[in-house]
């Protein structure tokens, strides 16, 4: 068996450290190490999203990402988007306009929909439909997860104001 | 032309007001999914887990001459290696060709190849191992001996004369004969025939026929399949396993395993995504053959390739539709031949094709030939209203161009011609009351059937059916002491369908949706309940639910009786209200709750159901209209217009209606456009990648607007399942909207860009 790293992260919001093999992802890491089974593989190829995070501020394929290289960085993942007991409005949003289906998605859309209300509060749906184009959903059409985050994004702005 | 129809419109029953049904309470699983608390196949885990890891074949068609796993046995970190021969009495079809041996065979030899690989990705051997990439390492080192043979990729090429054989024993049946003592892939063939149709083409004002060609394509589900089995040191095996129906991945477990269903015991996790496609079994009878060998729990997990090159996709097909009218616009004559591809062992959904084609249409004369065909190339599984969109396709633009030719509008033409109550369709089956007229006014009259145009665009419309099941469903209700229930249900939870459970019992209980708690068990949980699949969950699985809550009902009424002695009969239960008739005494449900400890014990209900088989309900009807644009220099067809209209029986949740709507609209999208199993030369998918198989993205389309038809079903509520007819509709609807404008009559899918180029240069 290869020699394994020891890698030191910031991961929502804590120290976390642990070992990964050279070869490891840093989505196997997360899932199959540190234990955080809500990040999905789907292709593990970088081409559906399910396992998007944030890593210092960029959201990533974490499938694409080897576990090596994060060492030092700041990650934030499904489990970190919640705040505390009280859901995020995103969740919030995703939840009240029925924007998941099976569920399998919604784990990267959200970590995707948060950096885009991140980034741009008030998105044009163009600018939301590009944004997520690298977050597959089969079950849902899109319809339902647009709508949710123009609704997120206006109760983010309502709360921000 | 106005509407020519006659016909009395269905008595709309669900009309009625409901206190919950008809809400869109957030679902009861939703926290666990937005916070990535909800544990899918994958995420399962427990102690002293092995990891497995599948060696398939790199042919589409080939003898197995013998497999050395030596050298993967060896290896350090290895635990078992299986292959077919770990089988338990492994049945021998050369010798008995009964319809169930042939079964068991067929379902043990896609689970692990045996004499032959019958295509590319088809299961040959499996390691189980410390880590996941030890047993991949080990699984390359399995040597197998294979004689490549040529394979056979479609249909026609499997039904022409001197086609490779890939079943020596497989001899062509009618309605469960074999009729030829002869080698084939032809593994059945059906004709449903009504009337005199040669006749009737004889005497129509205009007729239309045209062949058509579809490819395979796939679920798309974003989750892989995943499994995990520990076979117990008490004989016991528990798998744990993403699956749309757990009771019959116990069944087919147990059964390729030549076990008791007693022995088997299957919690479902949560599913991300099936379609149809994950009613097989495919890796829970490995990991189980693994664990047994190992003594550990095995997990195993498909890679993206996997999935699509060895689960079930849905067939290609070859078809011809012929269609005869009179000028005033009756249709007097329509006739199918559909041949479609079952994969690598029997069992396309032709015979559900054959039963959706015409069933829009009243029409006195059809023919309808049906035929099966094994090729080299996946066991073909359900896939959302298996078998119907491929005849649509077919049928719905064979009757977009006699609607041309009569110079009439195509929906009135679909209106002059609809099938109603007592319609009897070509297969036999007699219509209960349907919408399909709803569906098609309702069409007609939205604002987007009469929106201008722009230059290179083009609407089309069509109609599509799907018949749903019924099958058996169970439910037990225990009623809490705070006034709540639990409800316990062994349908798996697919997209919502917990929340349109639960719902059916709060409204019999009359209390709020939130005071529900359902749970999906495992199957030593819940009585026998069928796949989630069909469309009939929220049909059957809620009218069990409701049955359940009812019990629950008359118990606590009998209850109430007691305390306050009097005759039950003269207590009703109102708004979540137990009152006596007179209006003397009353308590609420949660009151009545809370006594129930020391007034005679807990009431617990239950329920069981089979709601019957196929077309319960009068299945539903879907309609779209749809506008695109082409792009005459490269043929990219942009959809800017999307509306879909489909028969609910009564939205229990209609959100998660609209949600399945949408969802079944954007594959039938990604069907129409993108989609295709693009396969070399030697019969090997070359795009087996989410990058090279091209499913819509959110930037691909617009919103979905949907319309909600309501004409209520013989369910409680009047529900109809709604999971899958509304992906019938939109290849047909794209094709005639590509036709109306650029004039092109695409007869094969997808209708991708270099389809439409080619097209158009055949035109020059």
């Amino acid at each position: 068996m290869p020699a394994k790293t020891y890698i030191q992260t910031r991961l929502n919001g804590e120290s976390v450290d642990f070992l990964a093999e050279p070869r490891q992802s840093l989505l196997e890491c997360l899932r199959d190490v540190v234990g955080l089974t809500g990040t999905k593989e789907g292709c593990n190829d970088g081409n559906c999203g399910a396992c998007t995070v944030e890593m210092d501020g960029r959201i990533v394929t974490s499938c694409l990402v080897l576990g090596v290289e994060a060492a030092g960085s700041d990650i934030v993942t499904i489990e970190g988007i919640a705040e505390g007991s009280a859901l995020h409005p995103v969740q919030q949003a995703f939840l009240e306009n029925a924007a998941l289906q099976c569920g399998i998605c919604t784990p990267g859309f959200i970590v995707a929909t948060k950096a885009l209300l991140d980034h741009n509060p008030d998105p044009s749906e163009y600018e939301i439909r590009f944004w997520l184009a690298n977050n597959l959903c089969r079950c849902t059409g899109y319809d339902k997860i647009v709508r949710a985050v123009q609704d997120a994004a206006a109760r983010m702005q309502e709360a921000g104001a | 032309m106005t509407t020519t129809t006659d016909y009395e419109r269905n008595v709309i029953l669900s009309s009625v007001d409901y206190n919950v049904v008809g809400t869109r309470p957030i679902r009861h699983d939703g926290a666990d999914k937005v916070t990535g608390r909800a544990l899918y196949g994958a995420d399962f885990d427990t102690a002293g887990l092995l990891h497995g890891h599948v060696l398939r074949s790199p042919h589409a068609h080939a003898h197995i001459r013998g497999i050395d796993a030596s050298a993967a046995e060896a290896l350090e970190g290895v635990f078992a290696v299986v292959t077919f021969a770990d089988f338990p009495n492994v049945v021998d079809a050369t010798l008995d060709l009964g319809e169930e041996v042939t079964t068991l065979h067929d379902l043990q030899s896609n689970i692990l190849a045996r004499h032959k690989a019958l295509y590319k990705g088809h299961a040959v051997a499996a390691v189980a191992a410390s880590n996941p990439h030890i047993a991949e390492q080990a699984a390359r080192l399995i040597k197998v001996d294979y004689e490549v043979l040529p394979p056979v990729m479609t249909a026609p090429e499997g039904m022409a004369d001197g086609a490779p054989i890939l079943h020596e024993s497989l001899r062509t049946s009618e309605l469960g004969t074999v009729v030829a003592d002869k080698q084939t892939n032809v593994a059945d063939h059906f004709q449903h025939s009504k009337g005199d149709v040669e006749q009737a083409f004889a005497d129509a004002d205009v007729v239309v026929e045209r062949e058509f060609n579809t490819v395979t394509v796939h679920q798309g589900y974003i989750e892989p399949h995943a499994a995990t089995a520990l076979w117990n040191n008490d004989g016991r095996l528990h798998i744990w396993c993403s699956t749309q129906g757990a009771f019959p991945a116990r069944d087919a477990t147990a059964e390729a395993l030549r076990l008791p269903v007693s022995q088997v015991r299957v919690t479902p996790m949560e599913i991300g995504g099936g379609f149809g496609g994950k009613i097989p079994v495919y890796l829970e009878p490995v990991a189980a053959m693994l664990s047994k060998k190992s003594g550990r729990p095995v997990k195993l997990v498909m890679s993206r390739a996997d999935v699509f090159e060895a689960s079930g996709p849905t067939c290609g097909s070859n078809m011809r539709v012929k269609v005869g009218a009179k000028r005033d616009g009756s249709i007097t004559a329509m006739q199918a031949y559909l041949a479609y591809e079952a994969g690598a062992f029997k069992g396309s959904p032709v015979g559900a094709g054959a039963m959706c084609v015409f069933a829009a249409y009243d029409v006195d004369n059809a023919v309808i030939d049906g035929y099966d065909v094994v090729v080299n190339k996946p066991k073909t599984a359900a896939y959302r209203a298996p078998g119907a969109p491929n005849a649509a396709f077919a049928a719905e633009q064979v009757v977009d161009e006699v609607a041309r030719e009569l110079g009439m509008d195509g929906i009135d033409l679909r209106l002059k011609n609809a099938a109603k109550e007592g319609t009897r369709r070509p297969d036999g089956m007699v219509f209960p009351r349907i919408g399909c007229v709803e569906v098609l006014e309702a069409m007609k009259s939205h604002p987007h059937y009469s929106a201008p145009l722009g230059e290179n665009q083009g609407r089309g419309v069509a109609i599509g059916y799907w018949f749903n099941v019924g099958f058996e469903s169970s439910v037990n209700i225990a009623v809490n002491a705070d006034g709540t229930i639990t409800l316990v249900e062994g349908s798996t939870d697919i997209g919502g369908s917990r929340a349109s459970i639960a719902m059916q019992a709060a409204e019999v209980l009359g209390i709020p949706a939130e005071s529900v708690r359902p749970s999906v068990v495992d199957t030593d949980s819940v009585g026998f309940t069928a796949v989630t699949g069909g469309s009939r969950t929220t049909y059957a699985t809620g009218w069990a639910a409701y049955d359940a809550a009812l019990d629950v009902k008359a118990q606590m009424i009998a209850r109430a009786a007691a305390i306050w002695e009097v005759d039950a009969d003269t207590i009703e239960l109102v708004d979540g209200e137990f009152r006596t008739a007179d209006g003397e005494l009353s308590m609420s449900f949660a009151e009545l709750a809370g006594q129930l400890g020391g007034t005679g014990g807990p009431v617990i209900g239950r329920a069981s159901r089979n709601a019957g088989g196929l077309g319960v309900g009068g299945g539903s009807f879907a309609g779209n209209i749809v506008d695109v644009e082409v792009d005459p220099e490269t043929g990219k067809t942009t959809v800017l217009r999307f509306t879909v209209v489909q028969d609910a029986g009564k939205a229990i949740h209609p959100s998660y209606v609209e949600g399945q709507m949408q969802g079944g609209s954007v594959q039938g999208i990604g069907w129409a456009l993108n989609e295709e199993y693009y396969m070399n030369e030697d019969g090997a998918m070359a795009n087996s990648t989410l990058l090279d198989y091209r499913m819509p993205t959110s930037l691909d389309l617009p919103m979905i607007d949907t319309v909600i038809v309501e004409v209520a079903s013989d369910h409680p509520f009047g529900v109809r399942g709604v999971g899958e007819a509304n992906i019938v509709p939109p290849t047909p609807a794209i094709a005639n909207a590509i036709h109306d404008a650029v004039g092109l009559r695409m007869d094969r899918l997808p209708m991708s860009p270099v389809a439409i180029m080619e097209e158009t240069w055949k035109r020059k």
